[in-house]
């Protein structure tokens, strides 16, 4: 067997299955199983995980006698480095900096994850869709967000 | 009649004047976001989802319903004008129609997708009032066993329809599974998977999972690649076909609506096979079977009528049993639930107006599609000229503020982050992510049903077979599963994708 012959994506994702399925079936192990009369929390996901297990070997195992490996492409880094933290970085700041400074910034952050787009205009952008969307969202929808938080009362 | 005071019923709740407003606002933001290369029906609806759940039950989910409809819609667009198919539904219709738009009759081949859905619509819509309630009728008679086992064979018949490799979708739908289960335990109240966060408490959020798994990480993928599109249909051509084209497409679209809605009740995403299984029988039965290719009018007709009739007809088992046949009903049945309606055959009973205004919704919905469509294809195409590192992050916005609207919970916007993460890596090693959204809805049914039906046995597992109808569908499980292994239909089955590539 030739070390060329391997299916990269297939072995990666043959490895992720099991990895769920350890975490999943470990998780499990500290759960209540019961019986198969009257199950426990822990016991229908011991049976799932073992499953997965199963299926991540299996897939594994197929990734080593592929004749033609498939080839997975170029990464999106940068969309990965900035697409990513944008919902984690609205999450941290809309209570604390209020619902109108959190969207502008986080459009801002995702705006970043092209080449394409140049600072000014991911302003020009982020200033457009806070204005829409405190219009829409909070005004006309009604949602309940503060629209200037704590951190900003001075 | 029954039937016709309960379409009636229907028709009084979905024409009030708000329904159709928000029919009308869901068929455009539908179609406006469906519309946007590479985003397909599910990732737009999942988008959409949040900003429903400030509306009535109704009202919002007939306004999903126009999403969809808008959505689909727009998919067959990008897939004739820039030959980039959002869902695997509309890759078929990818394959003449873009060849039609090359020839300048990009016009006749949009006009044509919207006059056969409106078609394969209206039949189906008819259909779904025809057979929804005798059906819930027999699905009161499930009881956990016969409900356990339906889902086995739902999840089984969605993995048969993925492409690509079986194997990785099998294991998609128990990772689905497993994820559905993250919260907290309904019989003990036992935390599950929560790692210690007590905001996970209630379960991962699905409208974070969708989002993710099919927003951000479409997004992500669209990214690789920053390259400038080719939008053809400077030119869109004669938006109205001529008598010849209605003639070529009138058999097509029968034949497409017939096949469409037998296959869109089965369990597992019909749509797609209909549209593929379409195609291929135009091809076989046309006198000129080299046209195809080549921009054949059947080619586009047939396909797109019997997409749209399996994808009403899908509500059959959504609205009869609450099981979801493909990833949007699974969306549909996620924002019911948040609705606070329990999906199943009391929904009929319980609730009529919303049964059946749901049902008439479809065919209104349709209905706004052709009048809308039609006038507004220059629009929807110029559309396609707005650069793509402009949209993004607005999308990016509106997804955020959706996800958190649903709980207020912070925590979900960080599940959207990981998800968007495990999206992208899934399209990387190439796994559908279809089945996982599948099983994340089912499990914690499948879970209740089983442990359910293991109470009522005292523990005996042949309760599943020894109960007629659930051993009947366990059979069919069985039967699915060596189908789509057998040597010689994997092969088909391969060459059908393959075709469609």
């Amino acid at each position: 067997m030739k070390i060329t012959s391997i299916d990269r994506a297939d072995a990666a994702s043959g490895i992720l299955f099991l990895l769920f399925g350890l975490f999943f079936g470990s998780q499990s192990l500290g759960l209540e199983l019961g019986t198969a009369f009257r199950m426990g929390p822990g016991f229908f996901p011991l049976i799932l995980s073992g499953v997965l297990m199963c299926f991540g070997l299996l897939v594994l195992f197929n990734a080593f006698k592929t004749d033609q490996p498939g080839d997975m492409g170029s990464f999106a880094w940068r969309g990965l480095l900035f697409i990513l933290p944008a919902p984690i970085f609205f999450g941290l700041t809309v209570r604390g900096l209020g619902f109108v400074p959190a969207i502008f910034l986080t459009t801002v952050i995702a705006g970043l994850a092209s080449l394409k787009m140049r600072p000014h205009w991911a302003i020009l952008l982020a200033i457009a869709v806070t204005i829409f969307s405190t219009l829409v969202f909070s005004y006309a929808l009604g949602l309940p967000f503060r629209r200037f938080g704590p951190w900003l009362s001075f | 009649m029954d039937l016709i005071s309960n379409l009636g019923l229907g028709f009084a709740t979905a024409a009030s004047p708000e329904n159709l407003l928000f029919c009308l606002i869901g068929v455009i933001l539908g179609t406006l976001i469906g519309v946007l290369p590479g985003i397909g029906a599910t990732a737009t609806i999942a988008m959409l989802l949040p900003i429903t759940f400030q509306l009535e039950p109704v009202s919002s989910l007939i306004m999903l319903a126009g999403i969809y409809y808008g959505a689909q819609y727009g998919g067959s667009t990008t897939a004739i004008l820039i030959n980039m198919p959002g869902e695997s539904s509309s890759a078929v219709t990818a394959i003449d129609g873009y060849q039609m738009a090359r020839r300048g009759k990009a016009g006749t081949a949009l006009a044509v997708a919207a006059l056969g859905s409106f078609f394969a619509g209206t039949v189906a819509t008819l259909l779904v009032a025809l057979f929804a309630p005798p059906l819930t009728v027999i699905a009161l008679k499930f009881g956990a066993a016969e409900y356990f086992s339906l889902m086995v064979l739902g999840l089984v018949s969605a993995i048969a329809l993925a492409h690509g490799s079986i194997l990785k979708a099998l294991a998609m739908v128990v990772l689905g599974l497993l994820l559905g289960l993250v919260g907290t335990d309904i019989y003990t109240g036992t935390p599950r998977f929560t790692l210690g966060i007590t905001e996970y408490a209630d379960g991962l959020n699905f409208v974070a999972l969708a989002v993710g798994v099919f927003g951000i990480a479409e997004i992500l993928r669209n990214l690789e690649g920053e390259q400038d599109r080719t939008v053809l249909g400077t030119n869109l051509g004669g938006l109205f076909p001529t008598r010849e084209d209605l003639k070529q497409m009138v058999a097509p679209m029968v034949r497409g609506t017939a096949l469409g809605s037998i296959l869109g009740i089965l369990p597992g995403g019909g749509a797609v096979l209909a549209s593929f299984a379409s195609y291929t029988m135009e091809k076989r039965l046309s006198d000129r079977p080299q046209d195809f290719g080549q921009g054949a009018i059947a080619g586009v007709a047939g396909p797109e009528s019997a997409n749209n009739a399996g994808a009403q007809t899908s509500f059959i088992p959504l609205l009869t049993l609450g099981i979801p046949a493909n990833p949007v009903m699974a969306l549909m049945v996620g924002a019911m639930i948040i609705q606070g309606i329990v999906p199943g055959p009391n929904v009929a009973t319980e609730q009529p107006a919303l049964f059946w205004g749901i049902i008439a919704s479809m065919w209104i919905g349709n209905l706004m599609l052709v009048v809308l469509n039609l006038p507004l294809i220059g629009l929807w195409v110029r559309l396609l000229k707005v650069p793509y590192h402009v949209l993004f992050p607005i999308i990016m916005a509106f997804c955020s503020i959706g996800v958190y609207s649903v709980n207020s919970n912070v925590y979900d916007l960080f599940a959207v982050a990981f998800f968007g993460l495990l999206g992208y890596a899934l399209i990387k090693l190439r796994c559908e992510p279809a089945p996982l959204l599948l099983g994340f809805v089912l499990g914690p049914m499948l879970e209740e049903n089983l442990r359910r039906a293991m109470i009522l046995g005292r523990g005996d597992p042949s309760i599943f077979v020894t109960r007629p109808i659930s051993a009947v569908l366990l059979a069919l499980t069985v039967g699915v599963l060596v189908v789509v292994l057998l040597p010689s239909i994997r092969k088909k089955r391969d060459e059908v994708f393959v075709e469609a590539d």
